[in-house]
């Protein structure tokens, strides 16, 4: 792709007339919020659109998106979706039937009840949408939103502070289990229009609390959109939260996500991210320690092909002693599709006894592929154990003889061993029809 | 069964195999030995279709068909087996996939009905209880952390499964503990019919104690040099390579 090649060229003009679009289009939001603009998230929202007009889209001299060239979302002037109301039927297959658990919805950005299952507790546990917090004065949000993603630095996140309206609300008080996993959709149906949808998600687990997230993005056509997620989690004292991302975007869409983790003492969170989807897709997930004897698993798989980009940026702060972390990403790319891998570690001075491992595997389907990775530790303390590998490689050679030398074809062979290299991240996740549904996935792309 | 003639391969430039002639009926075992580096291996990988050993000249019919036009996978699902000298450890695909899998693909191709999960495993079943082999490992990844040993079982287990017109054994025999050396030998032994045939790489003649061999060939610098009897197996035995080479620098 042109645009791609020549990314470090992105103009001042088209920077600046793209900030001036959004800028410009804040004010027709702004004026649609009716009551709104009184709460306080709205001060938030005025300061972020006030950094955002200070701020510059990234170019590739920016050393966090050096291999990242972002001018292909630049070129469209996108604009805010628009409430649709969908029919069960059409949203059916994007939902785990198995799982009985809350369903949220939310197309184009928008919080859609009929489409939603709520469960009703009476134990202070809150399954709901942003928008309706933002309405009902919520002090939760008040208190959590905005605090943890950058607004100030990062030009996305300014953006989504800005716009914020809506995305999945979940409150667990301390003590308290969301027993079975959360589904939490966010579907675009933009009808060729070039719309942009903004998730803002605030996920709070209180002290000793439990609950198992599956976030899912898809589109109902293969149009250009643009999603620019925000999430943030507050994982309390000794609380348990797992977070699944499945980014399933249509393939010629855009996917810029950031998730930021805040870990307070002894709190136990995992994530899974995994990309499929988007033309160009990124995600920024950052988790910090801020008490001692946390844990924390982030776990990803990409599987791309076509021109796909798939960038992941990770950064887990041991800024406390006592907390072990553990990464494991894992990539597969076929065609012309590329790779980007950067995962740092900060060990803070005082963080002794820290264990922090990393590792980033990556299987080259084409000569066209590419993938850039890079492990970064940053370690100010001295008694820890660190250890971080990356490998970029083809399936191996001998073992696709052995398995053909037993009958098994090409496609077969090659898809059995994808399978395998997947499976270390893939049978690690516990809900089982998420598992299920990742081996289908693997099985199909490969074994025609 | 088997025609090999005047057969020429190289690997990265270097002629390994410099005209083999040799030929396999149904029904027989034959016996190829040889000094280290002379060319059992590469005669095996590139009868198992290997693409990186380069056939230069020379023929190999197989049942009637051209045996070098065919992929890796249909010569496998022809009917050729071949026991690695050093199976391949494969993380993360467990024994039992595999086994399923490559099973069905050979009678898909033959035009054979799809075994089910648990024709499948009754099937396994026998053949587990035939190699004497623990259960344990079938269902581990396939040869991953396997002891020397229980991988050789193991490609005789695969071989047992898949029931192959023409098993090639590469040095299965290295390695074994005298029970399993015995087991082994069993499972090639009830394998063996009118319709099959086996070719075993072996350095011992102990081995052909247990599969007794119809033929036995050495092979030397990429040629075969001798041929004979089960009888020649102890002569090599007693005397050695060196008997040979000297012959065969004499001709
Ligand atoms: N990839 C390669 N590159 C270069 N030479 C090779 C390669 N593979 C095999 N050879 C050489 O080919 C020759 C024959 O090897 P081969 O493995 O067939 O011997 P062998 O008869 O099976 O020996 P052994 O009894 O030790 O198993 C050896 O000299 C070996 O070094
Ligand atoms: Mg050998």
């Amino acid at each position: 792709m042109v645009e791609r090649a020549e990314g470090t060229r992105i103009t001042m003009n088209q920077n600046s007339d793209i900030k001036t679009w959004y800028i410009k289009n804040f004010e027709t939001f702004e004026n649609n919020l009716n009551g709104e603009s009184t709460k306080p998230i709205h001060q938030i929202r005025r300061e972020a659109i006030s950094n955002f007009s200070k701020l510059n889209f990234p170019t590739n001299h920016d050393e966090e998106w050096r291999f990242t060239s972002i001018s292909p979302i630049l070129k469209f002037n996108f604009e805010l979706g628009e409430r649709v109301d969908l029919k069960t039927s059409q949203i059916k297959k994007y939902l785990f039937k198995e799982i009985k658990g809350n369903i949220l919805v939310f197309v184009n950005g928008y919080f859609s009840p009929s489409l939603s299952i709520i469960k009703k507790y009476s134990d202070g546990i809150k399954v709901g949408s942003i928008s309706e917090e933002i309405k009902n004065n919520s002090s939760i949000i008040n208190q959590h939103l905005g605090k943890y993603a950058n607004y100030r630095e990062q030009i996305f996140t300014a953006l989504s502070t800005a716009f914020t309206i809506d995305g999945a609300f979940i409150y667990i008080p301390d003590n308290k289990i969301i027993e079975e996993p959360v589904q939490v959709l966010f579907i675009t149906s933009s009808f060729g229009k070039k719309i942009i949808s903004q998730p803002r998600n605030l996920y709070v687990a209180g002290k000793n609390s439990q609950a198992t997230i599956i976030e899912r993005y898809v589109s109902l056509d293969e149009g250009v959109y643009f999603s620019n997620v925000v999430t943030e989690i507050i994982a309390g004292e000794n609380s348990k939260f797992e977070h699944i991302k499945l980014q399933e975007e249509s393939s010629s869409s855009f996917h810029i996500s950031r998730t930021e983790v805040d870990q307070e003492r002894a709190s136990n969170f995992t994530s899974y991210s995994i990309s499929f989807g988007g033309e160009i897709a990124r995600h920024d997930i950052n988790s910090r320690f801020n008490d001692e004897g946390g844990e924390c698993s982030l776990n990803g798989l990409y599987l791309i092909r076509g021109n796909q980009l798939y960038d992941t940026h990770s950064l887990i702060d041991h800024a406390k002693p006592f907390c072990n972390s553990h990464e494991n990403y894992k990539g597969i790319l076929d065609d012309n599709s590329r790779g980007v891998f950067n995962g740092k570690v900060i060990v803070r001075r005082n963080a002794q006894k820290t264990n922090a491992f990393q590792e980033n595997k990556n299987i080259i389907l084409s000569s066209g592929a590419l993938v850039n990775t890079k492990p970064q530790l940053e370690i100010f303390a001295d008694d820890v154990k660190c250890s971080h590998g990356a490998t970029i490689g083809q399936l191996n050679e001998d073992s696709m003889f052995y398995l053909k030398s037993r009958g098994i074809g090409e496609e077969k062979a090659k898809a059995i061993l994808i399978h395998a290299f997947a499976s270390d991240v893939v049978k690690t996740i516990n809900v089982e029809e998420v598992k299920k549904y990742l081996e289908e996935i693997l099985e199909k792309r490969f074994n025609k | 069964m088997l025609e090999i003639k005047n057969l020429h391969a190289s690997i990265e430039g270097k002629e390994i195999l410099k005209g083999i002639n040799f030929k396999v009926n149904a029904g027989e075992v034959h016996a190829i030995m040889g000094p280290n580096g002379s060319g059992k291996s590469t005669l095996a990988q590139v009868l198992a279709g290997r693409k990186e050993y380069e056939v230069t000249k020379g023929e190999v019919v197989f049942e009637g068909k051209n045996l070098l036009e065919l992929s890796p996978e249909d010569r496998a699902r022809e009917g050729i087996f071949l026991a690695f000298q050093y199976p391949v450890e494969i993380p993360g695909v467990s024994n039992t996939n595999l086994l399923k899998t490559a099973l069905n693909e050979i009678r898909r191709y033959r035009g054979l009905e799809q075994l089910d999960a648990m024709e499948f495993l009754t099937h396994l079943k026998k053949k587990t209880k035939l190699v004497e082999m623990d259960q344990a490992l079938l269902s581990r990844a396939v040869n991953d952390g396997f002891s020397g040993g229980e991988k050789k079982r193991n490609e005789i287990l695969q071989m047992a499964v898949l029931e192959p017109k023409l098993s090639i054994l590469d040095e299965t025999d290295s390695g074994l503990d005298i029970d399993a050396l015995r087991i082994v030998a069993n499972g090639v032994n009830k394998l063996k019919s009118h319709e099959r045939a086996t070719v075993v790489v072996t350095h011992y003649q102990r081995l052909l104690n247990y599969i007794v061999p119809d033929f036995v060939h050495v092979l030397y610098n990429g040629k075969i040099v001798k041929s004979g009897g089960k009888e020649l197996a102890f002569e090599l035995e007693e005397k050695g390579y060196d008997w040979l080479k000297e012959q065969k620098e004499l001709v």
